[in-house]
């Protein structure tokens, strides 16, 4: 791959891809590749999250199921935009 | 690629069979009143080593069954040659040489009381002068990387644990148990999320409803019992979190990678104890705090140890050297020293997790070969007694 992804998600129907590359900042138009086929797309950060931290891959509401691994990672406890971080602000464990 | 089945290593192979990778004298209390000897003694005599510890008095049942097999098994453990113990009084003390001796390493205990710090001290360290002498004449020499056993545990994990650092362990052990190393895992608490998936990862189902029933207990009988709030400030960790981590399921998840995709466990070890099922992966019930988990696999026989890091966990161990692995690159960039082996590129897709896996076994026999660590390099002994309750 020549151009390095900004995104990488694990499988395909995951609700977020994680961002890899430091320093991301709004509007960057992203490259991001699902690790477990090697596919790609583009998508645009809408706003700047730091490497690491996790960024919707499409409109979540509020209640919505988390899916990343292709498993269950939690539950939405507000909104979120395709492009938008998701972290503990707007998604929490269905555990405790 | 390397035929593994031809890999070797220059380890010290023990009276009992077991191989090492380090040859350590160790001046090992048996209680905390007693670290102050064991810490003279190794100022005395060069060359070894005293691994002070804050538990040892009061304790009963099963709290002090897993203090005895802490102590005894790290005794045991291949990487240490010979053992002078020290503790308060007779009784407990000669438990803990016992239970070393059964190795037929040398070892020898002492007890303060009728005594005195003072005469301890010199009377150890006599002995421990002559363990140097023996210890110091020991030769490396040829043996299988079958003779290995590696244990692994993540720590200060974030996203780029379960996309890079933590697929190159499992990678190593789907490609290294097939020739009959050792291999554990743990972190009881850090399952929660995955226990699903952990359960079906089991040899077959008897093992996997064991595991179940462990997990289960552990979650009601600790977590549950024992919670004030909601967790989610403890599991994940405010370092999880601020490294991007946003839920248990998900640092699960991620953890559960270090076991690769084929590999299974065989069977369920206490905290502690040392394998009895022949060679394979292992699960041990124990905490996901590093320093207790990395000490209680020491003790429960495992010589060389594999540590995934997202966020720059430091910790080494007093007697097992702690590889760190970590595919995140401002980690590398900002703790370099930290990190034996750098996985960025697996985030860059310029590296596969085939080949990392290939690049860990590598510093895997560099180490076992006698390389010291990141964390040896910068004297990094966490040794931590795991404790069930407080003492009588």
């Amino acid at each position: 791959m020549s151009e390095i992804p900004h995104l990488l998600v694990h499988e395909q129907g995951d609700s977020v891809g994680v961002v890899v590359v430091e320093g991301l900042e709004a509007n960057t138009d992203m490259l991001v590749c699902v690790t477990h086929d090697n596919s790609t797309f583009r998508l645009t950060a809408l706003e700047g999250v730091p490497i690491g931290h996790k960024i919707a891959l499409k409109d979540l509401a509020k209640g919505d199921t988390v899916f990343k691994y292709g498993e269950d990672i939690g539950i939405m406890t507000a909104d979120v935009k395709k492009g938008h971080h998701l972290h503990t602000q707007n998604c929490k464990t269905k555990r405790w | 690629m390397t035929d593994l089945s031809k890999v070797t290593i220059q380890g010290y192979r023990r009276d009992n069979g077991r191989v090492g990778v380090r040859n350590h004298v160790l001046i090992l209390p048996l209680d905390d009143i007693s670290n102050a000897a064991c810490e003279a003694v190794a100022n005395n005599i060069k060359g070894t080593l005293a691994i002070p510890h804050a538990y040892g008095r009061l304790q009963f049942g099963i709290d002090l069954d897993v203090h005895f097999r802490t102590i005894i098994g790290t005794g045991c453990n291949p990487n240490v040659a010979a053992v002078v113990v020290i503790g308060i009084e007779p009784g407990w003390t000669q438990k803990v040489v016992d239970g070393i001796a059964a190795t037929g390493k040398p070892v020898e205990g002492f007890s303060i009381e009728q005594n005195g710090d003072l005469k301890t001290i010199m009377n150890a360290s006599r002995a421990a002068k002559d363990m140097v002498h023996y210890a110091s004449e020991l030769q490396r020499e040829e043996c299988s990387i079958s003779d290995l056993w590696i244990s692994t545990k993540c720590g200060e994990s974030d996203t780029t644990t379960g996309l890079g650092s933590c697929p190159t362990v499992g990678n190593m052990y789907d490609k290294l148990l097939p020739h009959g190393i050792y291999g554990c895992f743990g972190e009881t608490s850090e399952i929660t999320g995955a226990e699903h998936i952990c359960k079906k990862r089991a040899i077959n189902e008897e093992v996997g409803e064991r595991w179940y029933k462990m997990w289960k207990a552990y979650s009601e009988e600790v977590i549950f019992a024992n919670q004030t709030d909601d967790l989610s400030d403890s599991q994940p960790t405010k370092g999880n979190i601020e490294g991007g981590l946003t839920t248990i399921e998900e640092k699960a998840l991620g953890n559960l990678e270090k076991i690769g995709r084929t590999s299974q466990y065989i069977d369920i070890l206490e905290p502690a104890e040392a394998p009895q099922s022949g060679k394979g992966l292992y699960f041990m019930d124990s905490s996901s705090a590093a320093a207790e988990c990395v000490t209680l696999m020491a003790a429960g026989g495992y010589v060389l140890h594999t540590f995934p890091t997202g966020q720059g966990n430091v910790i080494g161990n007093p007697i097992v050297p702690v590889i760190k692995i970590t595919a995140n690159p401002r980690t590398v960039r900002t703790m370099s020293e930290h990190v034996d082996v750098d996985v960025s590129g697996i985030l860059r897709r310029d590296m596969t997790i085939d080949q990392a896996g290939d690049e860990l076994i590598e510093m895997i026999c560099r180490t076992a070969n006698g390389r010291n660590t990141a964390a040896e390099a910068l004297g990094h002994r966490e040794f931590s007694m795991t404790k069930y309750y407080r003492s009588a």
